[in-house]
């Protein structure tokens, strides 16, 4: 009961992170189709703007400035780069994006440097919050919740209260129609990748202090990011926090379960010994095979239900 | 189709001529140590670092005249921490006839090297090269894979794992295991459970984990089950972020445990734990800043005061110092660079290190043998690390002799 | 037949000659006699032994063209962008090396040039399986699946050992001392030559692929997968055989990489690899069939050669692809493919003098952009690990503002330069293109 309440908790905290990562990411691939790799180059630089704010000035203009500076690089990326090469296929717009991953990966090591960032909580949040049996659970983190939910529900109200959310919605499905109707359809576009990139330069300013801060943070963030975004389903933000909610539970979850399938085989009688491939694979406890189960679970929805969870197209 | 495969020719020609041409080289004039690690992509902080040290090394060697009068000159490869590239890297280093090659990164990487090294050294026997070993502690090198041609001079898991457990405060009843799930790790884990079943069975195992490398982002579930478990300290072999994150999550929820690790010196760590961390971190390592002051050195206290002076992460390569130190005097003795005579030249080699202590390249396995601190970190000490207020204290330390364990190593031998 | 299905035609066949249907053979021949003597351009007469190094670069270059071409028959000729081609080579490579050990040891009486054919067989083992899966969906959903299997993939082989051996791989010795031709494979040259027969024989089945009836269907696929089916065939039927296909070709790759490095480990299954296809496909240019060996050639070179001579080797290949992205997104191979027309027409000598007037500038701008790549890596990295920059043999002076101030004069002049010269080309160009194939669409 101890382990379950509190890995809630956990899990909860991180499934937030990454939703806050995979709701920009969402908007992008559901509106514009576009792979984009460089999403957690995005949120690298966030964390990385933010220590250097923090250095400067201090946490809170951070919170502000990062993630509008990524923004506006998101901008640029789409006016001056995505934009040309749209006509020539998504194959080409992944490659794009590709070549930014190298680039700004290699750009932040020769601007910083190759050690982790020394970016830490600020001192009016680093307290325990409350304490869960015998077990703190500290303030930052409870902040990390109120800052992706406040955004959650900031983008949602942005999304379906306001005249500018229903142009993004619609276009998310019709961008001819809407076109048609005489909207600026790539302002829009460009609105939505800066908006998808301030979200991620958000979660890189918040995530960048209870994380390691490091030039490797990209590769470890993106390719889960992209598991939720798919398994949440394009076009969907509801989806996509379903999703994110589920795999940090899974990830959280897994961790506690020191069972594996020979495990349930005990009662049977079978007992199982980790002599060749099969029987290490079902003797493994499932703790060891946490970071495997996010991709399973997209190649069966993939198989089975290709728009996803609550997709509203095909993929 | 006629351009593209003209095109293609024309352009391979002219790339070829350009290597050639680069490829070419005057007689050795230097000493050249080929130094392969990754420089570049993820664990590239980790072959920068170790460049720096080595760097400083070279440059006093090099004042001090070098060997044979030569001076030496270190040839860096990136290997972006994968297996392939590090055997073509050595492939370079064969190719330009360098007689060392070195690396420190990824025991991986190591044991490829191992087996590519033997079979070149066996299939090219005008051509060899010898193996220094700066940093790839998985005991199976000295062991099962042992080989006449590699030297390792830094302490194998095994060596650390005696002053790990040896240096547990004698009040300690419970530990939780946790490390990474790959041959460094595993190596950890065998080990720590071999001593301690060895030096401390009163102390029980409450827990024996294993995460998969670099890839957990939130310890916090861990931290739940390591509290569930009542363990009063975390022994892990964790480095980098894992460490690092690790340690955050524990101070973040105020988890009251000790956390003894083996390689908490490293860069990261101290800086992760911040001040809740104080008299919590202990490490076993072969040198921290404040050694010298411990044992009234004043030579080595200026050493320390030279290199912070410049660099903004703590000297920890001690190991390098005695290995060139050792090179030196095997180049010397063997009167040339050829790897099979400095090879008989390093075996059972006697040194001294910085510090005085005499340590021993043993000639059963080729493992330099070296004395261990274990140290707190802990305030008020002369000098910090990475900038905390927090510093290294010595708290126990091994000898030579307690340091000199078995070896399953059966080397085969060269004829000539 | 019309303008247009030639032009389509033109796509993923080679131009042939209008009229009989003539196989050319003599490029073949030509890239056999070249491999076969790259070598010897840089044998070590002073040591009497090959240049080590260049025939790894040259072995690397010879899997990678296999695997470039096999990736290619799925992302130019069936349309299916496969992030998991990696895991095919890669699990291969594993069966390998499983196969070497029992060979070694006398269980597996297989003579060391048919291990590939083998592997080959494994990869197309692998491919049915986890193509069951994956071709079920088509374009983004193949890709997202594929981005599963890879991850999946590539976390399990860090993890289990009797197969994958964990994170430090598995190991072998290729010297099994079972030949048809008596060789053993201690020298990497033998092996070199091995890699060359097989690259040949892999390249000619995946030419050959592309003229049957399956290779075409795949096409179609590719280009209008209702009108497929319109016609009779179930395309996922179409996309599994052909997905298989390519993982048996993919296969033999991966068991000459096991030969060639006795060690595989799961960096042979992970993402990174199966990027490096795309990128060797994209850039050589996925619409021919020999794109891709132009594109492995010259990746290899990048990360071989370049990677040797400067760190940061990854943002010149992050540029490179946003170059070619934006300006030639049908690869190099497209490049070379639109001067066609003024080939036919005879008109190539008249490009001789604007090319050489847009190549000072151009490369002043490459000049000066590596250089500022350089001088701020080295300003930042580069100096604290007590390197030394030199060009052409003269150190420089990092301090001083004279390198960083030609180097921005490099890059800007050249810059402006480079797009008055280029607007220049293209009216040239216009022109060229009006005389040879006067009234079609530019």
């Amino acid at each position: 009961m101890q382990v379950g309440l509190i890995s809630l908790l956990d899990g909860l905290v991180y499934g937030m992170l990454l939703f806050m990562l995979a709701s920009g990411l969402t908007l992008i691939l559901s509106m514009m189709g576009v792979l984009n790799f460089a999403h957690a180059s995005i949120y690298m630089l966030g964390a990385y703007f933010a220590y250097q704010i923090d250095q400067w000035v201090g946490f809170w203009p951070a919170l502000v400035i990062a993630p509008v500076l990524c923004g506006a690089i998101g901008a640029a990326i789409e006016v001056w780069g995505l934009r040309r090469v749209h006509h020539n296929g998504h194959i080409a717009e992944l490659l794009f994006t590709f070549g930014l991953v190298f680039i700004i990966g290699r750009g932040v090591q020769m601007i910083w440097g190759m050690l982790p960032m020394a970016y830490r909580v600020p001192a009016g949040l680093d307290f325990p919050l409350f304490s869960l049996y015998g077990e703190n659970f500290p303030a930052y983190r409870g902040f990390m919740l109120l800052v992706s939910g406040g955004m959650l529900f900031a983008t949602w109200l942005l999304l379906k209260k306001t005249r500018i959310g229903m142009i993004i919605q619609a276009s998310l499905t019709h961008p001819g129609m809407v076109s048609a109707l005489g909207h600026n359809v790539p302002l829009v576009f460009t609105t939505v990748f800066a908006g998808g990139s301030f979200l991620a330069g958000l979660a890189g300013v918040i995530a960048g202090n209870y994380l390691t801060t490091e030039s490797a943070m990209a590769d470890a963030m993106g390719p889960i990011v992209f598991v939720v975004v798919i398994f949440g389903g394009l076009g969907s933000l509801a989806g996509c926090f379903i999703a994110s909610i589920l795999m940090g539970m899974v990830q959280t979850f897994s961790v506690v379960f020191d069972y594996s399938f020979a495990d349930a085989l005990k009662p049977f009688g079978v007992t199982l010994a980790a002599n060749d491939l099969l029987g290490e694979i079902l003797t493994i406890p499932m703790s060891r095979i946490g970071p495997l189960i996010p991709y399973a679970l997209l190649i069966l929805i993939l198989v089975f239900r290709p728009r996803g969870l609550m997709g509203t197209r095909e993929t | 189709m006629k351009f593209p495969r003209f095109i293609a020719m024309i352009s391979l020609v002219l790339l070829g001529l350009g290597l050639w041409g680069s490829g070419a080289r005057a007689a050795d004039a230097t000493i050249k140590i080929g130094y392969i690690d990754p420089f570049s992509g993820a664990s590239a902080s980790v072959g920068d670092a170790s460049l720096k040290m080595f760097q400083f090394i070279v440059d006093n060697i090099n004042a001090k005249g070098g060997a044979l009068g030569k001076k030496f000159e270190l040839v860096t490869f990136d290997d972006k921490q994968q297996p392939a590239e590090a055997l073509i890297a050595l492939k370079s280093v064969t190719d330009q006839n360098l007689s060392f090659v070195m690396s420190c990164v990824g025991s991986n990487i190591g044991s490829a090297l191992i087996d590519a090294v033997n079979k070149h050294n066996t299939r090219n026997p005008d051509n060899r090269v010898l193996q220094l070993n700066c940093g790839q502690l998985a005991t199976e090198l000295t062991n099962e894979q042992c080989s006449f041609w590699h030297f390792r001079f830094a302490g194998s898991v095994e060596m650390r794992a005696v002053a790990r457990i040896k240096s547990l405060p004698a009040s300690l009843k419970t530990v939780y295991l946790l490390n990474q799930d790959y041959l460094f790790g595993q190596s950890i884990r065998n080990d720590t459970k071999k001593f301690l079943a060895l030096y401390r069975p009163d102390i029980k195992i409450v827990g024996d984990e294993m995460i998969p490398l670099m890839q957990v982002k939130d310890f916090s579930p861990y931290i739940t089950k390591i509290k569930a478990s009542g363990a009063e300290s975390l022994l892990t072999g964790n480095y980098g972020p894992d460490l690092a994150l690790l340690i955050k999550a524990g101070v973040d929820a105020g988890l009251n445990i000790r956390y003894d690790s083996y390689l908490g010196h490293v860069i990261g760590a101290p800086t992760a734990i911040g001040a809740a961390g104080d008299g919590r971190l202990t490490s076993v390592m072969e040198i921290h800043d404040n050694i010298s002051v411990e044992e009234n050195n004043a030579a080595q206290e200026e050493f320390v005061k030279q290199w912070r002076a410049t660099h903004d992460f703590g000297f920890i390569a001690i190991n390098s110092v005695t290995q060139f130190d050792m090179l030196v005097r095997a180049i010397e003795k063997a009167g040339s660079t050829d790897p099979l005579k400095v090879a008989l030249a390093l075996e059972g080699m006697e040194q001294k290190d910085m510090f005085g202590a005499v340590n021993v390249m043993r000639k059963d396995d080729h493992q330099l043998l070296n004395p261990y601190y274990e140290a707190v970190l802990t305030k008020g000490q002369k000098y910090d690390v990475e900038k905390t207020g927090m510093g290294w204290k010595t708290e126990f330390k091994t000898t030579v002799a307690d340091e000199t364990l078995p070896t399953t190593c059966q080397m085969k031998r060269p004829e000539s | 037949m019309s303008e247009a299905t030639q032009a389509e035609d033109a796509r993923v066949l080679p131009a042939r000659s209008t009229g009989a249907r003539t196989i050319r053979y003599w490029p073949w021949l030509a890239a056999l006699l070249v491999s076969l003597a790259l070598p010897w351009l840089f044998y070590d007469w002073q040591h009497a032994r090959h240049a080590g190094f260049i025939v790894s670069v040259l072995s690397q270059t010879g899997m990678m063209i296999i695997f470039a071409l096999s990736f290619n028959m799925l992302m130019g000729q069936a349309g299916l962008l496969s992030f998991c081609h990696s895991v095919l080579f890669g699990l291969a490579g594993y069966s390998t090396v499983h196969f070497l050990n029992a060979a070694g040891s006398g269980e597996l009486p297989v003579p060391m040039e048919l291990i590939p054919l083998l592997a080959g067989f494994s990869g197309l083992g692998f491919a049915a399986v986890f193509g069951y899966m994956a071709t079920k969906q088509r374009s983004t959903a193949f890709a997202m699946i594929t981005l599963g299997i890879v991850q999946l993939v590539t976390t399990a082989a860090t993890m289990f050992h009797h197969f994958f051996g964990g994170e430090g791989g598995v190991k072998t010795d290729r010297m099994i001392d079972n030949s048809l031709f008596g060789l053993k494979y201690a020298h990497a040259i033998e092996v070199y030559y091995l890699i060359v027969a097989w690259a040949l024989i892999a390249a000619i089945g995946m030419y050959f692929h592309t003229n049957t009836p399956l290779g075409r269907m795949a096409n179609a696929c590719r280009d209008n997968h209702e009108r497929a089916q319109f016609v009779g065939y179930d395309p996922s039927i179409v996309r599994f055989l052909q997905f298989s296909l390519a993982g048996f070709y993919a296969g033999i790759a991966g068991g000459l990489f096991a030969i060639t490095y006795e060690i595989v480990t799961f960096d042979a299954v992970a993402a990174p690899l199966a990027a490096n296809a795309l990128l060797m496909a994209y850039i050589g240019g996925a619409t021919t069939f020999v794109g891709p060996v132009l594109g492995a050639i010259l990746i290899t070179l990048l990360q071989s050669v370049v990677s040797l001579m400067s760190n940061s080797w990854l943002i010149y290949v992050g540029v490179l692809f946003i170059t070619m992205v934006i300006f030639a997104p049908a690869g190099i191979t497209g490049i070379i493919l639109k001067h066609a027309p003024i080939m036919r027409a005879g008109l190539m000598g008249r490009l001789v003098l604007p090319y050489s007037r847009v190549l000072v500038p151009g490369a002043s701008v490459l000049f000066g952009s590596i250089g500022l790549v350089e001088l701020l890596s080295f300003f930042t990295i580069g100096r604290a690990q007590g390197k030394h920059l030199e060009l052409f043999g003269q150190p420089l002076d990092i301090e001083s503002a004279v390198p960083w101030v030609i180097c921005l004069v490099c890059l800007l002049g050249g810059g402006f330069w480079l797009a008055r010269e280029a607007r220049q080309f293209k009216r040239v160009w216009d022109g060229l293109m009006e005389i040879a194939q006067p009234g079609a669409p530019p």
